[in-house]
C-alpha cells in the first residue's frame, strides 16, 4: 500500500513538473508562436541554480551554499530567465523554423558546459546531496508533501499564464503571433513582446528545472536528455492543444502517466524484453505524435484561443 | 604544416565531404516542400545500418554495400512522406517540422530495435595508406572525398542538365508558377524525397565507414547539416555542400594548436559546438546564408 502511494506520488510529482515546462512552452509558442526546442538549456540553468544553492559545500562543484530552498528557487527562475535574454535577443529574429535549429543547438551547448566545466558543474559527477524540501517527515509524508508544494507551484504558474493570456500584454503577443505588420500599424513592437514572453517562458522552465533537482536529490548532465525533455514537452503540449493552458497541464499530466503506464508494463517484462520495450515505447511516442497531428490538429483541449 | 594538413586539415574535408552531402540532402527538401526535415539524420543511420545488412549477410565491403543502404533508405522515405507529410501540404512548416520530428524518434526507434544500442563496424580492415611527400592519407578517406565528389558532380548534373532537375528548381523558385506551367507536383516531390534519401544514406555509410554505426550516428550531425544548409543558403544544395565542407574544417581546425604555449583555439571537448556557434553568427550576421536562399 504505502509502496503503491510512493510510487503514485512519483508520478504526479514529476507530471507536476512537465506541467510547468509545458505551461513555460505554451507561453512561447501557444501564445507568441515561438518554436522553442531547446527546453533543456532553460531547464538545466534552473536545475543546477538550484542544486548549487542548496546543495551542501563541496569540493566538486562550485558551493554550494547550503540555502533554504524558497531562497533558491526564485533564484533558479531568475537564471532561466537570465539565459533567455541573450538568447532571445540574438535568435528572436529568426523564422519558426530557424529559431528550433537555434535553440537546439543552445540546449547542446549547455550540455557540453554541464558535462565540461567540472569546477561549475562537477562535470560527469553532477551535484549530490542536493536536500529535498520536507524529507524530515520520513516516508510517505515527506514526498507527500513536496508534491502538494510542486502542486501549488504549478497552480501558481497556471495562475500567471492565464492572467498572462488574458492581459494587455498577452492580446498583443496574440497579435503579433498571427500577423506582425499589423501589430507593428498598432504601434507594438514585436521584438520587444516576443523577448518577454520568451523571457517569461524561460523562467517558468527554470522553475521546473529546481523542482526536478530537488526531487531527485541529484542533479548530472546525464539527466539532461533532449528527447525525454525538450522534445517530449512539444509532444504534451500538443497533445493537450497549444494555445490553451489547461490544455498544457493536462497534456503534460496525461502524456506523462502513459510514458510511466508503458514504463510500469515494462518492467513487468523479463529482463531482456524490457530493453527493447523502451525502443517500442519511443517508437509509439512518435506515432502517437503523428496520430494527434492528422487526427487532431488541435489538441485535447484544443484551440490558439 | 604536413601535420596542420595530416591531422586537421584532411579529417576536416572528410568531415566536412560527409555534412555537404547531409546539407545538401536537407536542403533539397526545403527548397522543394519548405520544411526543416528532423529526421534526415536517423535517415542517415537508417542507411549505414541497411549498409551493415549488407555487409553482414553477403560478406561485401561497405562501398559495395552502398547500392543496398540506397535502395533502402529511398522507400522508406518515400512511404513516411505519403503516410505522414502529405497530409500536412498545406499546414505550416512548424507542423511538418513536428511531425518530421516525430518521425525521426520512429526510425531510430526501429533501428535501435532491429540492431541494438552497442556500436557497430563494418570491420573494414587496416589497409596502409597513400603516402605522398610526406602527406598521409587514409585509403578509406580517400574513398570518401572522391564519393562525396561524384556525388555532388551527379547532383549537378541532374539539376542543371535534365528536365527533372529543371522541374525540382522551379518548384523550388516558386511553387505556384511551377504548377500552373504543368510542372507534375507529385512526380517531383516523389525524385525530390528519392535524391535526399539517396544523399542521406552516402553520408550515413561514409560516417559510419569513418566513426562506427550507432543509432545517434546520424542524429548527431543533423545540427551540423542544417547549419551548413543554411550558411549556404537553405533551398540551395551547392551552397549547403559548401557550407559542409567550411564547417567540417572550421570544427577540425578549431583544435589547432594555434595559441601561445600550445593551447588550441578552443578546447576539444567543444568541437561539436563549433557548427551551433557558425550557425549562430551566420544567422545574425548573414541570415540569407552565402548564397541568398529562399525566404
Amino acid at each position: 500500500m504505502e509502496a503503491a502511494l510512493l510510487y503514485l506520488t512519483t508520478i504526479l510529482t514529476l507530471a507536476g513538473i512537465y506541467a510547468a515546462l509545458a505551461l513555460g512552452l505554451n507561453l512561447q509558442w501557444g501564445l507568441t508562436g515561438l518554436m522553442n526546442f531547446g527546453a533543456l538549456g532553460f531547464l538545466a540553468a534552473g536545475a543546477y541554480a538550484a542544486a548549487l544553492l542548496t546543495a551542501p559545500e563541496s569540493a566538486q562543484h562550485l558551493g554550494g551554499f547550503g540555502w533554504p530552498w524558497w531562497l533558491a528557487w526564485p533564484v533558479a527562475a531568475a537564471a532561466g530567465a537570465l539565459l533567455a535574454l541573450p538568447v532571445g535577443a540574438a535568435s528572436l529574429r529568426l523564422r519558426a523554423d530557424y529559431l528550433a535549429i537555434a535553440t537546439i543547438g543552445f540546449a547542446e551547448i549547455v550540455r557540453l558546459v554541464a558535462r565540461n566545466e567540472d569546477w561549475l558543474t562537477g562535470g560527469p559527477l553532477g551535484v549530490s546531496g542536493i536536500p529535498r524540501p520536507f524529507e524530515g517527515l520520513g516516508q510517505p509524508w515527506g514526498p507527500v508533501a513536496f508534491l502538494l508544494l510542486v502542486a501549488l507551484v504549478v497552480a501558481g504558474l497556471y495562475a500567471l499564464a492565464q492572467a498572462t493570456a488574458h492581459s494587455p500584454f498577452g492580446r498583443a503577443l496574440r497579435a503579433v503571433r498571427d500577423d506582425e505588420e499589423a501589430a507593428k500599424a498598432a504601434g507594438k513592437d514585436p521584438g520587444a513582446l516576443r523577448l518577454r514572453a520568451f523571457v517569461l517562458g524561460a523562467a517558468f522552465m527554470g522553475l521546473a528545472g529546481a523542482m526536478l533537482a530537488q526531487f531527485f536529490k541529484f542533479f548530472g548532465p546525464d539527466a539532461l536528455d533532449p528527447v525525454a525533455t525538450s522534445f517530449l514537452v512539444w509532444v504534451m503540449l500538443i497533445a493537450g492543444g497549444s494555445g490553451s493552458n489547461r490544455g498544457a497541464v493536462l497534456g503534460a499530466v496525461a502524456v506523462w502517466a502513459l510514458w510511466a503506464a508503458s514504463d510500469w508494463l515494462a518492467a513487468q517484462l523479463p529482463a531482456e524484453l524490457a530493453t527493447r520495450a523502451a525502443y517500442f515505447r519511443l517508437f509509439l511516442i512518435g506515432l502517437a505524435l503523428q496520430v494527434i497531428l492528422l487526427a487532431r490538429p488541435q489538441g485535447m483541449l484544443g484551440g490558439r484561443g | 604544416m604536413l601535420e596542420l594538413v595530416n591531422f586537421y586539415i584532411i579529417p576536416g574535408l572528410v568531415l566536412g565531404a560527409v555534412y555537404a552531402l547531409a546539407a545538401a540532402g536537407v536542403s533539397l527538401v526545403y527548397g522543394v516542400m519548405r520544411f526543416a526535415n528532423f529526421a534526415h539524420g536517423d535517415l542517415m543511420s537508417w542507411g549505414a545500418y541497411a549498409a551493415l545488412a549488407g555487409v553482414a549477410a553477403f560478406g561485401i565491403s561497405p562501398w559495395a554495400a552502398l547500392p543496398l543502404a540506397v535502395a533502402a533508405t529511398v522507400p522508406l522515405a518515400w512511404g513516411v512522406d505519403r503516410a505522414f507529410f502529405a497530409p500536412l501540404r498545406r499546414a505550416q512548416p512548424a507542423v511538418l517540422l513536428i511531425s518530421s520530428f516525430g518521425v525521426a524518434l520512429m526510425i531510430r526507434a526501429l533501428i535501435y530495435l532491429a540492431w541494438g544500442p552497442t556500436p557497430a563496424t563494418y570491420g573494414l580492415g587496416f589497409s596502409p595508406p597513400i603516402l605522398w611527400e610526406g602527406v598521409r592519407l587514409q585509403r578509406r578517406h580517400a574513398v570518401i572525398l572522391a564519393g562525396a565528389l561524384l556525388a555532388a558532380l551527379l547532383l549537378h548534373l541532374l539539376l542543371a542538365r535534365t528536365r527533372a532537375g529543371r522541374a525540382m528548381r522551379a518548384m523550388a523558385d516558386d511553387p505556384d508558377l511551377a504548377r500552373i506551367t504543368g510542372v507534375g507536383v507529385g512526380g517531383v516531390i516523389r525524385l525530390t524525397w528519392a535524391v535526399s534519401a539517396a544523399l542521406a544514406a552516402t553520408a550515413g555509410v561514409f560516417l559510419a565507414v569513418d566513426t562506427e554505426l550507432t543509432p545517434l550516428l546520424g542524429f548527431n550531425v543533423l545540427l551540423a547539416a542544417f547549419a551548413a544548409a543554411i550558411l549556404g543558403g537553405i533551398g540551395r544544395p551547392w551552397g549547403a555542400a559548401l557550407g559542409g565542407l567550411i564547417l567540417g574544417l572550421a570544427e577540425e581546425l578549431s583544435s589547432y594548436p594555434v595559441l601561445p604555449g600550445g593551447a588550441p583555439l578552443l578546447d576539444p571537448s567543444y568541437k561539436t559546438a563549433v557548427a551551433f556557434g557558425v550557425l549562430i553568427l551566420v544567422l545574425l550576421v548573414r541570415p540569407q546564408g552565402l548564397f541568398r536562399g529562399m525566404g
